[in-house]
């Protein structure tokens, strides 16, 4: 039994992780990141046209990504909007490139790659949902619209 | 991780502060990464420059230099967002030109020489088939993994850095054979006679497969490629795609044949690119509301022959009223091409041609563009139409000599 199988009905296991255990509001995109191409890094604001993200802030989110798109500014930039205090609490990637692993690591964000089932059949946009390294896990804590969801 | 003698001693403090914090994070990396050891390297480029750092990456920085931190290998330094001679004209912020500067000298006392170059693979260092070396932006990976046989993975800022003073790098993706192996096959039934023509296979190659391991290997070619198609060929695929390394058959050291370049595998895939392919993705792009007052000649740098066309191409003529054209190149090439007088040439045309940056990473570039009222930006580098949307540009991908005839026309072709 996968160690965190348990955990399956109310999110989902990722199969490499780093960081502290976070909570936060889920975002869920359909389409890559770099902070390069599509971040506003003054704002969090994703600015890039036609980003399916487009108009949204990552600022405090747990932010799910099929890909990384490009781009060896994620190294220093990470830090940068930590720094600035616009970071996401945690990055979600179906598959990451080393610049993310690298950024999110040198800025102390957490960070996971891979997972066991699509984030959109169990996740929306909107749920609490907290992330735990050590378990490899993603749960979901409050559905959208349910009491307290969306702080 | 296995642990060497030397890297168990780094961890104690053996060699001071910085290399014991550079390791211990390398090791972090390694864990996620799943790493099993360290490989040695000879050569690091890194990008470091404000606008991506921050106010933070200069305050690591500082620290760095304080606890001493010293580079043990040869490390050079990616293109960065000011050119000093242009800042003021540029409309740049002073405080962030003036933090730059103390960013530069951090970088220098600890033994980084400042090339401030994304073109270091044609300017400043080869590897050799086999080398390991640690190497960021993307561009310059590609390009070493694929055309030199060199062996990096996309290394980022601060794990540059710390390679640089560790003298090592994780033993992982594409420093292991597994990883270099072919994954698809892309047969090229095109002319391909532009370098924006081999962005746009690589912007179709990257687009439909982004994934970091994915290798394609390019064959079919009727013609041999220049040093810069390859550029821009690598460029645009690790855009897209993120790609880290590709193989093209007669041309890469480790593509003799298809079946080589795959390494006993099957294809996972084989699409072919032909001419109405190109043509489709020069069609997929149009002028928004705004017009075509900006042209931009960077990501990556110009080389030296790139700038002798762009010569031959705009002798005689001049960039049109109110309009913009940027060409940026290293220190070193610039200097070259006013000795040979492609840069007279390009300035006397109204180019303004700038030093040690690439364009999309200029510091402070979405005031700039509200402040000229740039809606539009034509290019012949797939990768900077790409890489440059943050800023809110509209990017359209032309041909080198259309870009020429748009610059001193202001008329979209």
């Amino acid at each position: 039994m996968h160690p965190a199988a348990q955990w399956r009905a109310d999110g989902l296991t990722v199969d490499r992780a780093f960081g502290p255990v976070v909570e936060g509001e889920a975002l869920l995109s359909e389409e890559g990141f770099s902070p390069r191409y599509d971040l506003d890094r003054w704002s969090g604001i994703i600015t890039k046209a036609g980003h399916k993200l487009e108009g949204r802030s990552i600022q405090d989110k747990i932010c799910f990504f099929p890909t990384a798109k490009g781009g060896i500014a994620a190294g220093w930039a990470f830090n940068d909007i930590k720094a600035k205090g616009i970071a996401p609490k945690a990055f979600v990637f179906g598959i990451a490139n080393p610049v993310m692993v690298q950024g999110a690591i040198f800025a102390g964000i957490t960070i996971t790659e891979g997972w066991d089932v699509e984030p959109g059949a169990v996740i929306a946009t909107g749920d609490v949902v907290r992330v735990d390294p050590g378990r490899r896990s993603i749960t979901i804590v409050r559905r959208a619209g349910a009491k307290g969801a969306g702080r | 991780m296995e642990l060497t003698t030397e890297e168990r001693a780094i961890l104690r403090g053996a060699r001071g502060e910085a290399p014991k914090r550079a390791l211990e994070y390398q090791v972090e990396l390694g864990n996620f990464c799943g790493a099993k050891r360290f490989v040695p390297i000879t050569n690091v480029h890194m990008m470091g420059d404000i606008e991506v750092m921050g106010d933070a990456g200069l305050a690591y920085l500082r620290d760095e230099v304080a606890l001493g931190a010293r580079c043990v290998v040869g490390t050079t330094t990616n293109a960065r967002c000011i050119d000093f001679a242009h800042c003021a004209r540029m409309g740049q912020d002073p405080a962030e030109v003036e933090k730059e500067r103390e960013l530069i000298g951090c970088l220098r006392k600890m033994g980084v020489m400042t090339t401030d170059t994304c073109i270091n693979y044609q300017t400043v260092y080869q590897p050799h088939v086999g080398e390991h070396v640690a190497w960021g932006d993307t561009g310059t990976v590609i390009y070493a993994n694929s055309v030199f046989g060199a062996r990096s993975n996309f290394e980022s800022g601060p794990a540059a850095l710390a390679a640089a003073l560790t003298g090592r790098t994780l033993e992982y993706g594409f420093h292991l054979d597994e990883h270099r192996r072919g994954t698809f096959t892309v047969g090229l039934d095109a002319p391909l006679d532009d370098v924006a023509d081999w962005g746009a296979v690589g912007k179709l190659v990257g687009e439909a497969h982004q994934n970091y391991y994915a290798v394609p290997v390019f064959h079919g070619y009727r013609g041999m490629p220049t040093s810069d198609d390859l550029k821009h060929l690598g460029a645009a695929l690790a855009s897209y795609g993120s790609m880290g390394m590709f193989h093209f058959v007669g041309v890469t050291p480790e593509a003799p044949t298809v079946e080589a370049a795959l390494g006993g595998r099957e294809a996972a895939e084989a699409m072919t690119i032909t001419q109405a392919d190109l043509e489709r993705v020069y069609a997929g792009y149009s002028l928004g509301d705004g017009d075509a007052r900006l042209v931009v000649f960077s990501g990556p740098q110009q080389s030296l022959l790139e700038l002798r066309r762009l010569a031959e191409l705009l002798e005689g003529r001049h960039v049109h009223e109110g309009g913009s054209c940027f060409v940026t190149t290293s220190n070193a090439i610039l200097a070259q091409s006013r000795k040979v007088g492609y840069a007279d040439v390009l300035e006397r045309a109204g180019v303004t041609v700038l030093e040690g940056v690439c364009f999309y990473i200029l510091q402070n570039l979405s005031p700039m563009r509200l402040a000229n009222g740039w809606k539009n930006m034509v290019s012949n580098s797939a990768k900077i139409v790409n890489i440059i949307g943050a800023h809110r540009f509209n990017t359209i991908l032309r041909p080198t000599a259309a870009c020429v005839e748009i610059a001193c026309s202001g008329v979209l072709k």
